[in-house]
C-alpha cells in the first residue's frame, strides 16, 4: 500500500507503542470508542427515522436536528479521537485489513450523503412542517441510506476485532 | 464469582446443539454483536435524550412527559432484543461472559438502572407533573438523571470489557 511508509511511522510513534504495551489502554479505548459510536448511531437514528416518517412525528426536522445534531457531532468527536488512538497502535494492520477500509468508505459515503442533504436534499427543511407527510420522498431515501450506511459502519467495525492480525485485540 | 455449580451449568450449556452451532459458525457471534450494539446504540440515545431533559439540559420547551413518552418505548422494546442477542452470545461462550466478574458487575448494574429507571417512571405515569410540583423532587430527578447515566456508561464499557478479562 502506498501509505505504507505513514502508517509504519504511526505504528512507531510513542503514543502507537504505549497504546500497545499498555494492558488496559486498549480496551478502555475501545469501550470509550463504542460508547460513542452508540451515541454517533443512535442519535443519527432519530433523525433518520423522523426523515423516513416513523417518529418523532410532532416536531419539525428543523426542530430535532437542532436538539439532537449537537450531541451527535460531540460523540462523534470522541469515536474519531478513540478511533485514531486504536489505529495507530497497529496502523498497518489496520489499513491493511478488509472490513476495516470498508467501514472507512461506509462512513465517507454517509458523510457524503450528509452533505448531500445540507446542500440539496434538505435546502427547503424549513419549510417541512409536521406530520408524516411532510418529508419529501428524497428526504425518505437520505434517511434509509443514512440508517443503512451507519449498520454497515457497526457491523464492519465489529468485524474487524474478529479478523485483525492482533496486538491486543479482544472478541 | 465462581462455583462448582455454574461450571457444570457452562459445561452443559457448551453440549447443546445451539451452543455446538454459534461454535463452528465463526460469523455467528460478529453479527450477533452487530445485533447487539445497534440495538445499544438504540437504548443510548434514548437513555441520553431522556436523561438530558430530566437534567434540563434540552428540550425545556416540552414537558418531561412529553419526552418519556417518546423514549420510554424504544427503551422498554430494545431490552427484549438485547437480552436475546446477549443470550445468545452466552450460550455460545457460557464460560467467557457467566465465570467473567466483568460480566457479572455488567447485569449488576443492569438490574440496578432497571429498578431507577422503574422508580422515577411509574409516578411519572400516574401524574404527568409528578417530578416538576416540589423543589424536592425536582432536585431528585436530576440526581437520578446523573444516576441512570453513570449507570448506563458503567454498562457499555463494561460490555467490552468483557472480551479483556
Amino acid at each position: 500500500m502506498a501509505l505504507d511508509p505513514l502508517f509504519q511511522w504511526l505504528y512507531a510513534t510513542a503514543a502507537g507503542e504505549v497504546i500497545r504495551e499498555n494492558e488496559s489502554l486498549f480496551p478502555w479505548l475501545e469501550a470509550i470508542h463504542v460508547l460513542a459510536i452508540t451515541l454517533v448511531v443512535g442519535s443519527i437514528a432519530i433523525v433518520d427515522l423522523r426523515l423516513i416518517g416513523v417518529s418523532s412525528l410532532d416536531r419539525t426536522v428543523t426542530r430535532l436536528t437542532k436538539d439532537v445534531l449537537p450531541l451527535t457531532w460531540i460523540a462523534f468527536a470522541v469515536a474519531l479521537l478513540t478511533g485514531v488512538l486504536m489505529f495507530i497502535s497497529n496502523a498497518v494492520n489496520y489499513a491493511h485489513n478488509f472490513y476495516f477500509q470498508i467501514k472507512i468508505l461506509l462512513l465517507v459515503l454517509a458523510g457524503i450523503n450528509m452533505l448531500f442533504f445540507h446542500f440539496v436534499v434538505g435546502r427547503d427543511v424549513d419549510s417541512w412542517g409536521v406530520s408524516a407527510q411532510t418529508t419529501p420522498l428524497r428526504a425518505r431515501v437520505a434517511g434509509g441510506t443514512s440508517l443503512l450506511l451507519w449498520v454497515g459502519v457497526v457491523a464492519f467495525g465489529r468485524w474487524i476485532g474478529f479478523t485483525l492480525q492482533p496486538h491486543l485485540v479482544g472478541g | 464469582m465462581r462455583t462448582q455449580a455454574l461450571d457444570n451449568f457452562c459445561a452443559w450449556i457448551e453440549r447443546t446443539p445451539l451452543s455446538q452451532a454459534i461454535q463452528v459458525t465463526s460469523w455467528s457471534v460478529p453479527a450477533v454483536q452487530t445485533v447487539h450494539i445497534l440495538a445499544i446504540a438504540a437504548v443510548m440515545a434514548s437513555v441520553l435524550m431522556l436523561n438530558l431533559r430530566l437534567l434540563g439540559v434540552m428540550g425545556r420547551d416540552r414537558p418531561i412527559a412529553e419526552v418519556s413518552a417518546r423514549f420510554r418505548p424504544v427503551i422498554w422494546w430494545t431490552l427484549p432484543i438485547l437480552l436475546l442477542s446477549g443470550a445468545i452470545l452466552i450460550v455460545g461462550e457460557p464460560v467467557r461472559s457467566l465465570e467473567n466478574w466483568v460480566f457479572q458487575l455488567k447485569m449488576t448494574l443492569l438490574i440496578t438502572v432497571i429498578i431507577l429507571t422503574l422508580a422515577y417512571q411509574v409516578p411519572l405515569k400516574k401524574d404527568r407533573n409528578y417530578w416538576d410540583t416540589t423543589g424536592t423532587r425536582r432536585g431528585a430527578i436530576k440526581l437520578i438523571a446523573i444516576v441512570s447515566l453513570a449507570l448506563w456508561v458503567g454498562i457499555v464499557c463494561a460490555g467490552r470489557w468483557i472480551a479483556y478479562v
